[in-house]
């Protein structure tokens, strides 16, 4: 099982709760997470990462375990402490404003 | 007696607020999609508990939602909006050749006649079109593809396509305006489009009078007459009597020809609207008085009015896409600004009242008559 966390907007939109479970057959990475986050909740398509390339939107970021995996390859495969559970993969907005 | 919604997209979000026909108490409800930009939000004229409204984010970028019952509840609908073919190039800032990319929609305009045809005009400029009710939207590629696409650039808001007329009396008809390409209309239908800016004159590109490069502000038609245009660009307010074809200079004793919004009054023709701002580095009224300006005449002689509206130190703007009319009579005409308050007259301008006056900054204001 996979936990993320989405952005108070994402939540909103998705009309979930703080944290999502997902399941995920296969390894774990940035792109296989975002596919079944995406099967489970449609209306997040094209809000994370780009509806053609994929590519992350420029002011979203992934951290998990206190690290910025935002720059890692779509398909490297998460920290284990992520595939395995124990650790949340957090979505998050970049900080902008005053 | 009749109802009035108005539809207000702010920065941070959408407001519905309602009226009977006297238009004196408005009910104020959201904000919907709190937090997000809601450039623009629209009733369908075919059914007008239909609306549809374009909600985005630097963050999380474009969403589109609809309404089935007048704004009470909202749903997400497709929001795919991907360029015909290979999307080419357009001028930057810079006048480099820039990738087209999808940034926003800045307008939705429902058809006339279908309450699933929906037109969005889109940053970088483009025009696309559900029949779905909004579920797939399919770029009329046409008009980017007409050739002089790669010499259009962004004026200092986005490269956008921010305004769709359509003509009531042939549904083939489509006219468009973009910041900073000009004008163009279609005459099937969107399948094919010419540029419409022969008397526009611009100072600040190379050649004042470029078939496109002209910053188009605003433009506006009465149904009953939509071969007349009225246009508020750049610099001037100009008007055409075929449809585009040739525009003149209709500014004539405005205190400034610059702004951004202009609209025709519901009954008359010859009545039309605009707000003057200082220039186009001072985007806020003369004097630090805010007066819309309304021509009787079709344009040249205007006057100002100012009866409910602050006269000084006032230095708010209002938007392209901020201002509308109802079609009670006497006609209502609202316009919102960046400071947060929407302004309504029920005389057709003659005197102004503040229906809302703490919004985030309004982007946009459309305004239905209910049963």
């Amino acid at each position: 099982m996979i936990r993320v966390i989405l952005p108070p907007n994402l939540r909103e939109l998705a009309e979930v709760d703080y944290e999502v479970d997902l399941d995920l057959e296969g390894p774990a990475t940035q792109r296989t997470v975002l596919d079944v986050l995406e099967a489970r909740y449609p209306v997040l398509r094209g809000t994370i990462r780009d509806h053609v390339t994929h590519e992350r939107r420029p002011l979203l970021r992934f951290y998990a375990c206190r690290e910025d995996l935002s720059h890692e390859p779509p398909d490297a495969v998460l920290p284990e402490p992520v595939a395995s559970g124990v650790e949340p993969l957090f979505i998050v907005g970049a900080i902008a404003g005053g | 007696m009749s109802r009035v919604r108005a539809l207000v997209g702010t920065r941070k979000g959408a407001f519905v607020l309602t009226s009977d026909g006297k238009r004196e108490a408005w009910d104020v409800s959201g904000p919907h999609f709190a937090g997000w930009e809601i450039y623009h939000l629209k009733g369908s004229p075919a059914d007008p508990d239909r609306l549809y409204a374009s909600q985005s984010s630097g963050w999380f970028g474009q969403l589109i939602q609809r309404s089935d019952d007048g704004g009470a509840t909202w749903r997400p609908m497709g929001n795919e909006f991907t360029y015909d073919g290979v999307p080419g190039t357009h001028q930057w800032y810079d006048g480099t050749p820039h990738p087209w990319e999808f940034k926003r929609v800045w307008h939705l305009e429902p058809s006339l006649a279908d309450p699933d045809t929906v037109y969005a005009g889109v940053e970088d400029a483009a025009l696309f079109r559900t029949t779905d009710g909004g579920q797939t939207w399919h770029e009329l590629s046409g008009l980017r593809g007409h050739g002089s696409g790669p010499n259009w650039s962004p004026g200092a808001g986005g490269m956008c396509l921010h305004t769709i007329l359509q003509d009531p009396a042939n549904p083939d008809r489509l006219s468009i305006a973009i910041s900073a390409a000009g004008a163009f209309r279609s005459a099937d239908a969107g399948q094919t489009w010419q540029p419409i800016n022969r008397g526009l004159k611009s100072e600040y590109i190379p050649d004042p009078d470029a078939e496109v490069g002209h910053c188009v502000h605003r433009i506006a038609l009465h149904p009953s007459r939509p071969d007349t245009l009225f246009m508020q660009k750049h610099w001037d307010v100009m008007r055409s009597d075929d449809a585009g074809e040739n525009w003149h200079e209709i500014s004539g004793d405005l205190p400034s020809d610059f702004g951004f919004p202009i609209d025709v009054h519901a009954h008359e023709p010859d009545t039309v609207y605009v707000v003057p701002i200082t220039s186009d580095r001072e985007h806020f009224p003369p004097e630090g008085k805010l007066r819309v300006y309304r021509s009787r005449t079709g344009g040249n002689e205007w006057e100002a009015l100012t009866k409910g509206l602050p006269q000084q130190d006032c230095y708010v703007n209002v938007l392209r896409d901020a201002m509308a009319v109802d079609a009670l009579d006497p006609c209502g005409v609202y316009f919102g600004t960046t400071g947060g308050q929407v302004y309504a007259s029920a005389d057709g301008g003659d005197s102004w009242n503040a229906i809302v006056r703490d919004l985030p900054g309004v982007m946009s204001v459309e305004v239905q008559l209910l049963p």
